[in-house]
């Protein structure tokens, strides 16, 4: 084979395998991926058995813990409607009142209630520039 | 991003210091660009986001620190970042100078390569001690969460070790030099994406800490756009004098190697961008955002670091340009021997590693980048002291020494090796139990007995602890006992009891770090009994002076103390966790080694080809 034509082979090798890693990290991702939903968008329409990506703030006295059990209700960022969420897990040391926090959940089958997959939830780390923000 | 035009502006001093009287060209350029993007930095903090605003009242006291970031590598770690990605900033503002200028030889190259490599390993420090952080910090156990900011940091850094190895072909054998120049430009508007990423909250993430005005956002967007779009220009309209001067002359070299190795991190880095930004293409797609999670990171990562690893061990044994499959076999075969003894050794003694076959691989491809570099600082020695009939120890020291970058290089092999072990053993082996237990009660975890002994509490001007004592039992003897506590800070919004349990709360994580395994313990103590009793308290004595607070506050953890509710207990056994630290601190010497100012006669050497200047050596 002459030079020219064995760096095209090259090529053409280094191209599909590059094209086929490609095809295969978009399909997983895609099938992989969970949705990420406001509480008002979840409550609007959440299929049983697929999990979501719930962002919002933690609503104001709702928190209680029972056992090992978590249940709290994650409201909009603006706005008032809230989902209530049963979690199991760790529990970040910022979680608190008011504060923003992402958890993976599915909808349970009865009682429309969610279901926080287990050690899912992250919390927001506190600003501390936002009160100097708030105040210019 | 004062931090930032501040380390901006000293490492730019800096690299203008060190080049000066060299690449006459080039520099004018190259400042050019780095006060430009001084400049959007100063601008953006004095018009956009002013960090001195004060505010509308004078508070009492400020708030303090929050309490989770009081921590020793707390303090280093965002510093070390901010360095890395500022440094990075030198080695890219050189090469837009290179390709302005039309000056595309090694000479720019060699002249910010030290930079190049600060920046890799401020990144990788910076990196290191936000896990260790996580690790010992937050009541998690883990160190590693494929966080959007986190990916941020590790983008440049993979960016910036591809083109480590990439530039050494440039120097020796001016090949790859689109390629290079690539890189550079790319880790350069990587540095400026992974700053916008902490600062934007475009991606969910726990670390994007401010809500930014618009006007921000669309600076930020609008700097990484004119980059990106100047650097594709310029690379395309500079395609003829990026060729290369030579070809790769066989598949068994250490060029193809090298290549091999960029383009195992360039997917590294693919893979690690789709899945950060995934949030924003499936918008842009389907509408929704969606995002991926860590399995989905771990499984093409995995696999690619195997690659990685194997090619760091065979890599170093090849010889420049060619080398045949013999001389490759001649002086791999030893290395190799031993490398498969200990898998199959490790096989035969360890029931776990038999459960997971890619950890079994990745320790055995670490083993032979262990003994690659062995064999090789032992064949450096050898032939000194054949030489120069010097002693070992003298030989060792005068090898490094005369090749600073070769054998610090080999070091760092050797660390990340130490390192990514500690990575596979930790994620494939490591066992998190998560029980709820009274006093006296016990679980088994990994040969480990961990006893609730007694409730702790302790109560101080600051914060309120309340824990555990914990007796550990170790294969049936005794192993000594460690404790773990949870604090509740102040909300300070009221003078009441129950305002103290209010505020920020902190894990104190009880860690018995060893050699082969770390024992991890964090408490969640039930305060639904207590909790009660402050409210009783408040709500008959209402406000309280700071010393009636005090007494409450005191009699509330006596009462936890008194009549102990279950608290939950996370343990954690983690295999060679300590490994990751290790194998970090010695990346971090030889990074070092290799980053040592040459010697004279190596410098005097590195100036001769840019010619003009060679009577100012030894100013």
């Amino acid at each position: 084979m002459d030079p020219s034509r064995k760096r095209t082979t090259r090529l053409v090798v280094a191209l599909v395998c590059a094209l086929g890693l490609a095809t295969v990290l978009i399909y997983t991702s895609f099938s992989a991926g969970s949705e990420a939903k406001t509480p008002t968008e979840l409550l609007a329409g959440a299929k049983i058995g697929r999990s979501y990506q719930l962002t919002g703030k933690v609503v104001d006295g709702s928190v209680v813990r029972e056992g090992g059990q978590l249940r709290f209700k994650v409201r909009d960022r603006v706005g008032t409607a809230s989902v209530p969420i049963i979690y199991t897990g760790q529990v970040p040391d910022p979680f608190r009142v008011g504060r923003e926090v992402i958890v993976t959940v599915r909808k349970a089958p009865a009682g429309g209630a969610f279901i926080g997959e287990k050690d899912s939830l992250q919390t927001k780390c506190p600003s501390k520039f936002r009160a100097a923000k708030a105040g210019s | 991003m004062l931090l930032w035009a501040v380390l901006l502006s000293i490492w730019s001093t800096l690299a203008l210091r060190v080049v000066r009287g060299r690449l006459a060209e080039v520099v004018p350029v190259a400042t050019a660009v780095l006060f430009a993007l001084a400049a959007v930095f100063v601008g953006m903090t004095v018009f956009l986001a002013n960090p001195f605003v004060t505010l509308a009242q004078v508070p009492v006291e400020g708030t303090g620190l929050n309490p989770l970031l009081r921590h020793a590598s707390m303090m280093i770690h965002p510093p070390a970042l901010y360095s890395g990605y500022t440094l990075f900033s030198i080695p890219f503002a050189f090469a837009i100078g290179a390709l302005v200028t039309r000056r595309l030889g090694a000479d720019w190259l060699l002249a910010t390569r030290r930079f190049a490599l600060a920046a890799w390993l401020a990144l990788g420090i910076g990196i290191l001690l936000g896990a260790r952080w996580s690790y010992l910090e937050l009541g998690w156990g883990g160190y590693w969460a494929w966080d959007a900011v986190e990916n941020a940091a590790l983008l440049p850094w993979l960016l910036g070790t591809a083109y480590l190895h990439s530039a050494t072909i440039q120097e020796k054998r001016g090949m790859l030099k689109l390629w290079n120049v690539s890189l550079v430009l790319g880790a350069g508007v990587l540095s400026i994406l992974g700053t916008f990423l902490v600062r934007s909250g475009i991606l969910s993430s726990i670390h994007a800490f401010v809500e930014p005005g618009a006007t921000l956002r669309w600076t930020f967007v609008a700097l990484i756009v004119i980059e990106l779009v100047a650097s594709v220009w310029l690379v395309i309209s500079r395609r003829e004098q990026l060729k290369t001067e030579h070809r790769l002359d066989a598949i068994i070299s250490r060029e193809s190697f090298f290549l091999a190795q960029n383009l195992v991190l360039l997917a590294l880095a693919f893979v690690v961008m789709w899945g950060t930004f995934f949030p924003l293409i499936s918008e842009a797609v389907t509408g929704t955002k969606s995002s991926v999670g860590p399995p989905w990171f771990d499984q093409y990562v995995a696999p690619l670091a195997l690659v990685l690893v194997a090619l760091m061990g065979i890599g170093p044994l090849v010889a420049w340009r060619r080398s045949g499959l013999a001389e490759l076999g001649r002086s791999i075969a030893r290395p190799a021997g031993i490398a498969i003894a200990f898998g199959v050794l490790l096989y035969i003694l360890n029931a776990d590693v038999r459960t997971d076959l890619s950890a079994l691989l990745l320790f055995t491809l670490a083993a032979l980048v262990g003994c690659t570099v062995i064999q090789e600082f032992a064949r450096g020695v050898r032939a000194r002291r054949a030489m120069a009939a010097e002693p070992t120890a003298k030989a060792l020291a005068q090898l490094v020494r005369r090749n600073r970058r070769r054998y610090g290089g080999y070091v760092v092999h050797f660390g990340f090796a130490v390192l990514l072990c500690g990575i596979a053993a930790s994620s494939s082996f490591q066992r998190v139990t998560e029980v709820p237990l009274k006093v006296g009660q016990s679980i088994h975890t990994r040969g480990y007995t961990v006893t609730y002994k007694q409730p702790t509490a302790s109560v101080n001007a600051e914060r309120v602890s309340l824990g555990a004592e914990l007796l550990v039992t170790h294969n049936g003897k005794p192993d000594g006992t460690f404790d773990t506590s949870k604090s509740w800070y102040p909300a300070n919004q009221t003078p009441t009891v129950g305002d103290a349990f209010a505020g920020e709360t902190e894990t104190d994580v009880g860690l018995r770090a060893g050699p082969l395994r770390d024992l991890w313990a964090a408490v969640e103590p039930d305060t639904s009994t207590i909790l009660p009793i402050a409210e009783r308290l408040d709500k008959k004595f209402g406000d309280l002076t700071p010393i009636a607070r005090a007494v409450g506050i005191a009699a509330v953890a006596r009462a936890y103390l008194r009549n102990p509710p279950p608290a939950t207990f996370r343990i954690v056994v983690s295999p060679m966790v300590t490994w990751i630290w290790a194998g970090g601190i010695i990346v971090f010497f030889g990074a070092l080694i290799a980053i040592w100012p040459p010697g004279e006669p190596v410098r005097r050497r590195l100036r001769m080809p840019v010619g003009r200047k060679r009577k100012k050596v030894g100013s």
